[in-house]
C-alpha cells in the first residue's frame, strides 16, 4: 500500500486559510482524547465501598488501569473469612500492560490527526472501545473472585459464591457494597465521545479532500 | 460554524457534569425540634420522671448523643489507684484510666511487656519495685501559658515521683523518680512553655531519706523544690539539665508557675512553719493541732529564672546525682523569697495574667491576694524580715493586695474568662464565685455567690480555668465524699465530680458522675480539638515507648523461630484471627524472647496475650510491637489466646506454648 493511499491527501494551504474551524475541529477533538486518555493513568478508574456498621467511615478499594489502592489490607483480610484470594491476585497480566497500552492507543488516536482517510477510523477504533473493555475485564474479575471462593474458609456455609455487580448496589455478609465509577472511566468515556464526534468533523473535513484527489487520480 | 461551537460546549458540559461525584450518598440531616416547647411526649417523660425544669435544662446541657463528642476532655488524677482518669465534658462519661505508676492488666501495663518495664524501672525506689501510688495533680503541657495538647504530666505524691503521658496515644512513656525526697505535693506544675515541669516536697525528711532523729528536725530535715527539665522533642525529663533548690523543712503544698507579668517565678504555700514533729502518745500535740498554731504560713516565691543562671553558672551541690542550689546560696543570689499567708493553706494559684497570687486559706475564711508589682517593689525595697534560716519574709501589707472573705475552708481557685475566680469551701462544702479586682473589674475583690455541693470539695477544675486564657465554661467541683449521692455500694464509697454551669448566672449544678476507681485531686480540662490523638499507630511495626518504628517489627511472611541453644525468640505476627506461629515448643529452662507485631490497621483492631501461670498480659494496637521475654521454668502445657474480642473468630484465635520437661 501507497503511504499516500493511507495518509490521505494534504490540506491545500488556501483552502486551509478559507476554512480554519473545520480542519482544525477535528485535530482539537481528537487530540484532547489523546490527552485525556494519557491523563486518566494518574487517576483511579473505579472504586467499590463497603459498608458496615463497625465501619462507620466505610472501606474503599481504588482501581487504577494498573493498580489497587484504598483499604485492601483491611478488605482482604476480611475476605479471608470468605475465603476470597487477595485483590491484588486478580487482573496480573491487564495490570502489567496497561500503561504501555494505554499511551500506544493514545498515540494512535493522535496519528488520525495526520491520517486523513478512512483508515483514522481504525486507529481511533481501540481507545474508542477502552472503557467497555475495561468494564468488561473488570465484570470477569469480579465474578472470577466472587465465584471461587475456598471451600474450607471459615463462613464458607453462611457466604455462598456470588457476582459482585460492576456498578450499584449489591451485598456480602453484613456489607453493603457500592461499585462506582472514578473520574478516570469517566476520562476515558469522554474520551470515546470526543473521538466519535472528532471523527464526524474529521470526515466531513477530509472526504471532500479525499474525494477530489480520487477524481484526479482517476482522471 | 455556529452549532460547531454548540457540540463543544455540550462536550464540556459532559465533561462538568460528569466531573461530579456521582456516588455520593444521600444523608440525611437530624431534624431540630421546631418551636420554643419541648414536645408533648418529653414533657410526658419529665413529669412522669418528677424533673423539674431545672433538671430539664441540667439533662439538655450534658446529653451527648450516641456517635457525638464532647466539647472537652477532663484529666482526672486518680489519686491511690496510680492512675490518670480521662473523661469528656459535659457528659461526664470516663473515656479511659490511663496507668501510670500501677501495673494495669488491660493495657498490658507492667506485665512483662519490655516498654511497660522500663517505664516503672524509672520509678524504682532505692532500686526497689514500688508498684503503689498517689496520683495528685496533672499538667498539660503549655506552650505561652495555654495548653498545647501535647502532654500531660503527673506526680505520684506517696513516692516523690512524676511521669510523662503522650497525648498522641495517651500512654505513659517515662516515670522520674526524684533521688532525694520520698513525697510530693507542689506537682505537677509546668512553665509558661513546658521547659520545666515542677516538684515540690510535701513532708520534709534528711535529703536522701537518710536516717536523722526527730528532735534534729530543725537542723536536718528539708523541703526540696525541683524543676525537671523537659525535652519536648524527646518527650523525655531530663535529669542531668534539671535542679533542684533547698528549701526550710515547712512541708510545702500546692504551687503555681508565674506567667506573663510573673513569668520566671513560682508560687508555693506551706503550712508547718510551726516546724511541729508530733508524738501524740508522748503527750505532745498531734500533727493537727501542732502544725496549726500558728497564724501566718509562708507563701514560698521562687525566682526560676535566676535559679536556672545560678544552675548554669554551677553553683551547685550534686546530692545523689542530682544539682542541688542550697538554701544558703538561694538567698545569697535572690532566689527564694517568703511572704506571710494565712492560715495553713492548700491552693497558690496565679490569676490569667499572671498579676496576682490567690492563696486559699484552709484555716482562714479568705482568700489572699498578693500582688506580682507589690512583691517585686518589697524585694526592691528590701523591706522583709529574716526567717529562722535566714530566708527573707517580705512584709505582709506591703505585698498583699487584697484579701476576700469566701467562707469556710476555701483551698483551691480556678478562673473565667469574665474576671471571675472560683474557690472551692471543704468546710462550707461549696464553690464561692467572686470578683478579681483591676484589671478585671474596677470594683472587684468581692464574693459575687455560692453554690453548695456534695459533699466537701477538695480541688475544682474550670475550663483551661488556670491557663492565659480560660474559657468561662464548665466547672468540675471535685468532691471527695459522696455520703447519699449514689446507689449504696458497700463502705468504700465513690467519689462525686459534679458538673457545674458557671455560663450562666447564678451557677447551675449539672450532674453527678460517680467515681469508682480512685480519688481525684486536681483535674484539668482541655478543649478537645487541642488534641490530635492517633486512631492508630502511624506505621505497622511501632515501638510506642519511643515512637519510632520498632528493631523487631515482624512483617507478614516473616515469621519465625529462631533457637541457639537454650535461646529462643519468637518473631510473631497477629491478626485477625490468628497468631503466626501458633505452636511454640521450648525445653523447660529455655529463655523466650518473644515480639508480637499487631499487623491490623484498622481503627480499634487491638488484639492482647495473655500467658497462663507466667503472668504476661499484653496489649498490642493496631501497628504496635509488644515485647516480652522469661525463662520457661515450668513445663506443662499452657494454652495462650488473645484477649481482646477481635472478631467473631476472636475465641479460635489462641496457641500452645508447650515446655517439655
Amino acid at each position: 500500500m501507497k503511504t499516500e493511499s493511507f495518509l490521505g491527501p494534504r490540506v491545500p494551504s488556501a483552502e486551509m486559510e478559507a476554512d480554519r474551524t473545520t480542519y482544525l475541529l477535528p485535530t482539537l477533538l481528537l487530540a484532547s482524547a489523546a490527552v485525556l486518555l494519557i491523563a486518566s493513568l494518574f487517576v483511579p478508574y473505579w472504586k467499590m465501598t463497603l459498608l458496615a456498621p463497625q465501619y462507620p467511615k466505610g472501606l474503599v478499594a481504588k482501581t487504577y488501569v494498573n493498580r489497587l489502592t484504598g483499604d485492601v489490607k483491611e478488605i482482604d483480610g476480611l475476605n479471608h473469612y470468605i475465603g476470597m484470594r487477595p485483590l491484588g491476585e486478580a487482573a496480573s497480566l491487564e495490570k502489567s500492560v496497561s500503561v504501555v497500552s494505554i499511551v500506544v492507543i493514545s498515540l494512535l488516536v493522535l496519528s488520525t490527526v495526520f491520517v486523513h482517510t478512512r483508515w483514522a477510523l481504525l486507529l481511533a477504533l481501540p481507545a474508542l472501545l477502552l472503557p467497555f473493555l475495561f468494564l468488561a475485564d473488570l465484570a470477569y474479575w469480579l465474578n472470577n473472585f466472587g465465584q471461587n471462593l475456598d471451600p474450607t474458609a471459615p463462613l464458607s456455609s453462611s457466604i455462598k459464591p456470588f457476582t459482585p455487580p460492576v456498578l450499584g448496589r449489591g451485598t456480602v455478609g453484613q456489607f453493603a457494597t457500592v461499585a462506582a465509577p472514578e473520574i478516570g472511566l469517566i476520562m476515558a468515556f469522554v474520551a470515546s465521545l470526543l473521538i466519535l464526534v472528532g471523527l464526524y468533523f474529521h470526515r466531513r473535513a477530509y472526504k471532500p479532500l479525499v474525494n477530489a484527489s480520487d477524481e484526479i487520480a482517476e482522471a | 460554524m455556529k452549532w460547531h461551537k454548540l457540540v463543544l460546549i455540550s462536550v464540556i458540559g459532559v465533561l462538568v457534569l460528569t466531573g461530579c461525584d456521582l456516588t455520593r450518598t444521600q444523608q440525611e440531616e437530624p431534624q431540630a425540634v421546631e418551636g420554643g416547647a419541648l414536645p408533648q411526649a418529653a414533657m410526658d417523660i419529665a413529669e412522669e420522671r418528677g424533673l423539674s425544669p431545672a433538671d430539664i435544662s441540667a439533662a439538655l446541657k450534658t446529653y451527648i448523643p450516641s456517635g457525638q463528642h464532647d466539647e472537652y476532655l477532663m484529666f482526672l488524677s486518680g489519686g491511690h489507684s496510680g492512675q490518670l482518669i480521662v473523661a469528656g465534658v459535659p457528659s461526664m462519661r470516663i473515656l479511659k484510666n490511663i496507668a501510670v505508676f500501677v501495673p494495669e492488666s488491660w493495657q498490658g501495663y507492667g506485665f512483662g511487656s519490655w516498654d511497660s518495664r522500663e517505664v516503672l524501672e524509672g520509678g524504682l525506689v532505692d532500686g526497689k519495685e514500688n508498684l503503689m501510688a498517689d496520683t495528685h495533680h496533672p499538667a498539660l503541657s503549655e506552650t505561652n501559658g495555654d495548653y498545647d495538647g501535647q502532654y500531660v504530666f503527673i506526680n505520684d505524691k506517696a513516692n516523690a515521683r512524676v511521669a510523662v503521658i503522650d497525648l498522641r496515644d495517651f500512654e505513659t512513656k517515662q516515670i522520674v523518680k526524684n533521688p532525694n525526697v520520698l513525697s510530693n505535693h507542689g506537682a505537677t506544675f509546668v512553665t509558661p512553655n513546658t521547659d520545666y515541669v515542677i516538684e515540690t516536697t510535701q513532708y520534709s525528711t534528711p535529703l536522701g531519706w537518710e536516717y536523722a532523729p526527730l528532735d534534729e528536725y530543725e537542723e536536718k530535715y528539708r523541703g526540696l523544690i525541683t524543676l525537671w527539665k523537659f525535652d519536648r522533642e524527646k518527650g523525655r525529663l531530663i535529669q542531668d539539665e534539671s535542679f533542684s533548690i533547698e528549701l526550710p523543712p515547712y512541708w510545702q503544698d500546692l504551687c503555681d508557675a508565674g506567667k506573663l507579668v510573673s513569668d520566671g517565678w513560682v508560687f508555693c504555700g506551706s503550712f508547718n512553719t510551726e516546724m511541729a514533729t508530733g508524738g501524740v502518745e508522748n503527750g505532745n500535740p498531734p500533727f493537727e493541732a501542732g502544725v496549726s498554731q500558728r497564724d501566718m504560713d509562708y507563701l514560698h516565691i521562687v525566682n526560676w529564672e535566676k535559679a536556672k543562671e545560678v544552675f548554669e553558672a554551677g553553683k551547685t551541690e550534686t546530692l545523689n546525682d542530682m544539682a542541688v542550689i542550697s538554701m544558703d546560696t538561694a538567698v545569697e543570689e535572690g532566689i527564694l523569697y517568703l511572704a506571710p499567708e494565712p492560715k495553713s493553706p492548700h491552693g497558690a494559684d496565679v490569676t490569667p495574667g499572671g498579676e496576682y497570687v490567690v492563696v486559699a486559706g484552709k484555716l482562714d475564711p479568705h482568700v489572699t491576694i498578693y500582688s506580682m508589682e507589690k512583691i517585686e517593689q518589697a524585694i526592691a525595697d528590701e523591706n522583709w524580715e529574716p526567717d529562722p534560716f535566714g530566708i527573707p519574709v517580705l512584709d505582709f501589707d506591703a505585698v498583699v493586695e487584697a484579701q476576700v472573705e469566701l467562707g469556710l475552708g476555701p483551698l483551691h481557685t480556678q478562673f473565667d474568662n469574665d474576671g471571675h475566680a472560683y474557690t472551692s469551701l471543704f468546710l462550707d462544702t461549696a464553690v464561692a464565685k467572686w470578683k478579681l479586682g483591676p484589671p478585671y473589674h474596677d470594683e472587684g475583690w468581692e464574693l459575687v455567690e455560692t453554690l453548695p455541693v456534695q459533699y466537701n470539695v477538695g480541688h475544682l477544675v474550670s475550663a483551661e480555668g488556670d491557663t492565659v486564657d480560660p474559657d468561662g465554661k464548665w466547672l468540675v467541683s471535685l468532691n471527695k465524699w459522696s455520703v447519699d449521692r449514689f446507689t449504696g455500694v458497700g463502705p468504700l464509697l465513690p467519689q462525686n465530680e459534679q458538673l457545674i454551669d458557671i455560663s450562666t448566672n447564678p451557677m447551675q449544678l449539672l450532674y453527678d458522675m460517680a467515681m469508682g476507681v480512685g480519688e481525684p485531686h486536681y483535674a484539668q480540662m482541655i478543649k478537645a480539638d487541642k488534641i490530635d490523638a492517633w486512631e492508630v499507630y502511624p506505621e505497622v511495626g511501632w515501638d510506642p515507648l519511643n515512637q519510632t518504628k520498632s528493631p523487631y517489627a515482624t512483617a507478614p511472611g516473616e515469621e519465625r523461630i529462631e533457637r541457639n541453644g537454650s535461646e529462643v525468640e519468637i518473631f510473631m505476627t497477629a491478626v485477625r484471627s490468628h497468631f503466626t506461629p501458633e505452636i511454640i515448643e521450648v525445653k523447660k529452662g529455655d529463655h523466650v524472647t518473644w515480639h508480637i507485631t499487631n499487623i491490623e490497621t484498622a481503627v480499634d483492631a487491638t488484639h492482647g496475650l495473655q500467658i497462663p501461670a507466667y503472668n504476661v498480659s499484653l496489649s498490642m494496637e493496631p501497628g504496635e510491637v509488644s515485647s516480652i521475654d522469661f525463662v520457661a521454668d515450668r513445663d506443662g502445657t499452657f494454652a495462650w489466646y488473645c484477649t481482646e474480642f477481635c472478631s467473631a473468630l476472636h475465641l479460635e484465635m489462641m496457641g500452645y506454648l508447650l515446655v517439655e520437661e
